[in-house]
């Protein structure tokens, strides 16, 4: 936990130097084009550049704990409030990405094992290793193209056709309850489908791997020949050793799934803090970057967590004898 | 050469390989096999939008066809893949010397040492990379440069974890022991007998953060904060093509293409080295290897 604060708090830290290196002056960012010198000054006394470096780094951060995140430069509101409406977005499909990476990846890496060097083994390892390869932002507009737009133009039948853009349709509002749950779940389709197939694929070479080490030790063979049925040898003794270095596999895998979320974000306007983030970028509303970047560390330093935690309780031998 | 013939030998690594000289080759060549100038533009509203396989007005064919402003896309294509590659090749080289340096750095020097570099190579590794790039790319003007420092700064961390604990496991060697019997002082011990000792893993890891450079740069570009425009880079062309991917879906996808098949080769030439290297995979799975986990982490490690 200390560790996870203390890696906050050097991303932020981090962040607010680059900030203050970087070429050009937030005051000016903040007047009119045409604004004099006195103007500009009296711009940069408002928001405390006048200030020694090292002050406003002390304000800044006592600020920034505090949870005021100052406001937003494009938008004009809280950052606060800028995050926490896209919150919830990104950890929804960050989440269900999660699941069906891990779910579908450890499914198929357990059929590639079994079927070690058949005919299925390799044609899913080069599916894999091609779908691995892609870049989201690419696979999101190859899966706009065919199940949008050719879709559509082909008037293909409506449930192989997705929206490609935002969370709900225009008519979400005068839908009933059960209708606009299922206009939800078929907005989430397609950025779902380009995270989770691209994921899934790694996890599912990396399984395979892990599977295969274990499977040629010598307690399985101890399994098979007492009699265990073939079933009972893969699921027990195979895939619940196998899948420990998998687990630890998840606090690596957040960064990239984070990565991922916000090209899926960008292409399908899906309003989480990902966009927010490359939104920010490019209208240099500094606050939002900081902000989102530390909110991105965050949640990375939460899955480690919770990774560990899951570590603990599916190895025995971590656990602590009881007292 | 022992290490290209083990590469060779593998059937995946020597594909990769293959596919990495095509593509070298092709950009190498790009202005003597390149059909046009890749940033052209004639008439704009007579040779947009062509098809493959068609030719203009001007009766030149476009094998791959042309994008919203008449540029031929097979030359931009040969013209990106320098970019790509120069990006990727660039940056993995500077992780390469940085993950070197902080990796045999907190395997010699010491206790203290390692735990402050390791500290902070864990630190790094648990950021999004991309989000770090962007607030990065936020801060300074985009150039070619940049986007190499950028990428090469955020992508060390494997590098250096793999170097610290492939160090280690040589400084317990007799033959170490030797050196520093026969008078070797620290600074000898690492250039003549450890580093290089411990190149062949590291390799492997650079060919697989190429294939990652590669993808991550053309986010950037697709992002818009990439190489500024009119340059065919990869991403750049994706990102054009999204506009018109309606009615003109070759000008996203054929890039796309390419850049997949980059990002597979490299990632084949990662694949078949690391077993090719691997003692334990001839007689699967009797020794748990460090080199398999590591370079397990190392390719889990790129962006999605």
């Amino acid at each position: 936990m200390g560790i996870g604060l203390a890696l906050v708090w050097a991303v932020v830290t981090v962040t607010f130097v680059l900030l203050h290196l970087a070429p050009g002056d937030p005051a000016r960012l903040w007047v009119s084009p045409g604004a004099g010198a006195d103007e500009l000054d009296a711009a940069r006394r408002a928001l405390g550049l006048d200030r020694p470096l090292l002050i406003q780094y002390v304000g800044w951060i006592a600020d920034f704990a505090r949870g005021d995140w100052g406001t937003s430069l494009a938008q004009n509101r809280p950052v606060t409030r800028v995050l926490l409406d896209a919150l919830p977005h990104t950890l929804l499909l960050s989440a269900a990405s999660l699941m069906l990476t891990y779910v579908g990846g450890i499914i198929v890496g357990l059929i590639q094992a079994v079927k070690h060097r058949s005919r299925i083994d390799t044609a899913i390892t080069t599916v894999s290793l091609v779908a691995y390869g892609m870049p989201a932002f690419w696979l999101a507009l190859i899966l706009v193209l065919v199940f949008t737009y050719t879709a559509a133009r082909n008037g293909w039948p409506q449930w192989l056709q997705f929206p490609a853009m935002g969370v709900a349709g225009l008519n979400a509002d005068f839908l009933s309850p059960w209708q606009r749950l299922v206009d939800r779940l078929r907005h989430l389709v397609l950025p779902l489908t380009t995270l989770s197939l691209i994921g899934a694929a790694g996890t599912a070479r990396y399984v395979r791997g892990a599977l295969l080490d274990v499977r040629s030790l010598d307690y399985v063979r101890t399994a098979r020949a007492k009699g265990l049925t073939p079933v009972a040898v893969e699921l027990r003794h195979v895939l619940r050793n196998g899948l420990l270095p998998v687990v630890t596999l998840l606090g690596l895998a957040l960064p990239a799934l984070f990565s991922g979320t916000v090209f899926v974000e960008v292409i399908f306007a899906w309003p989480g803090i990902g966009r927010e983030m490359v939104g920010a970028v490019g209208a240099r509303d500094y606050p939002v970057v900081m902000a989102s970047t530390a909110v991105f560390a965050s949640l990375v330093v939460l899955g480690n967590l919770l990774a560990d935690l899951l570590y603990t309780a599916v190895d025995p031998r971590l656990r602590r004898p009881a007292t | 050469m022992t290490f290209i013939r083990a590469l060779l030998a593998d059937r995946r690594s020597a594909t990769g390989l293959g596919l990495v000289t095509l593509v070298a080759a092709l950009a190498l060549l790009a202005p003597w096999i390149a059909p046009a100038d890749p940033l052209l533009q004639t008439d704009v509203l007579r040779t947009r939008f062509l098809a493959p396989f068609t030719s203009g007005p001007d009766g030149m064919m476009r094998w791959l066809g042309t994008d919203q402003l008449g540029r031929d896309i097979l030359s931009r294509l040969l013209y990106g893949a320098r970019i790509s590659l120069a990006i990727g090749v660039l940056s993995a080289l500077f992780a390469v010397a940085v993950g070197m340096a902080v990796g045999a750095g907190a395997a010699v020097f010491g206790k203290r040492t390692e735990r402050v570099l390791m500290a902070l190579t864990d630190a790094a590794l648990a950021l999004p990379r991309l989000v770090l790039l962007l607030a990065l790319v936020a801060l300074f003007e985009p150039s070619l440069w940049l986007v190499v420092g950028v990428l090469g700064l955020t992508g060390w961390m494997p590098i250096a974890r793999l170097v610290r604990a492939e160090v280690k496991g040589l400084l317990a060697r007799p033959f170490v022991d030797a050196a520093v019997v026969a008078g070797a002082n620290r600074w000898l011990l690492l250039r003549r007998h450890l580093l290089p000792n411990a190149l062949t893993p590291v390799l492997v890891a650079a060919a697989l953060s190429v294939g990652n450079a590669i993808a991550l740069e053309a986010g950037l570009a697709f992002l818009g904060l990439g190489i500024p425009a009119p340059a065919p880079s990869w991403g750049n062309m994706i990102a054009s093509g999204r506009d018109a991917l309606v009615h003109a879906p070759w000008i996203a996808t054929v890039p796309g293409l390419a850049l997949v098949v980059a990002i597979v080769a490299f990632n084949l030439i990662g694949d078949g080295a690391r077993d090719a290297l691997d003692p334990s995979v001839a007689t699967r799975g009797r020794v748990p290897s460090a080199h398999r986990a590591e370079g397990g982490k190392a390719r889990d490690e790129r962006v999605r």
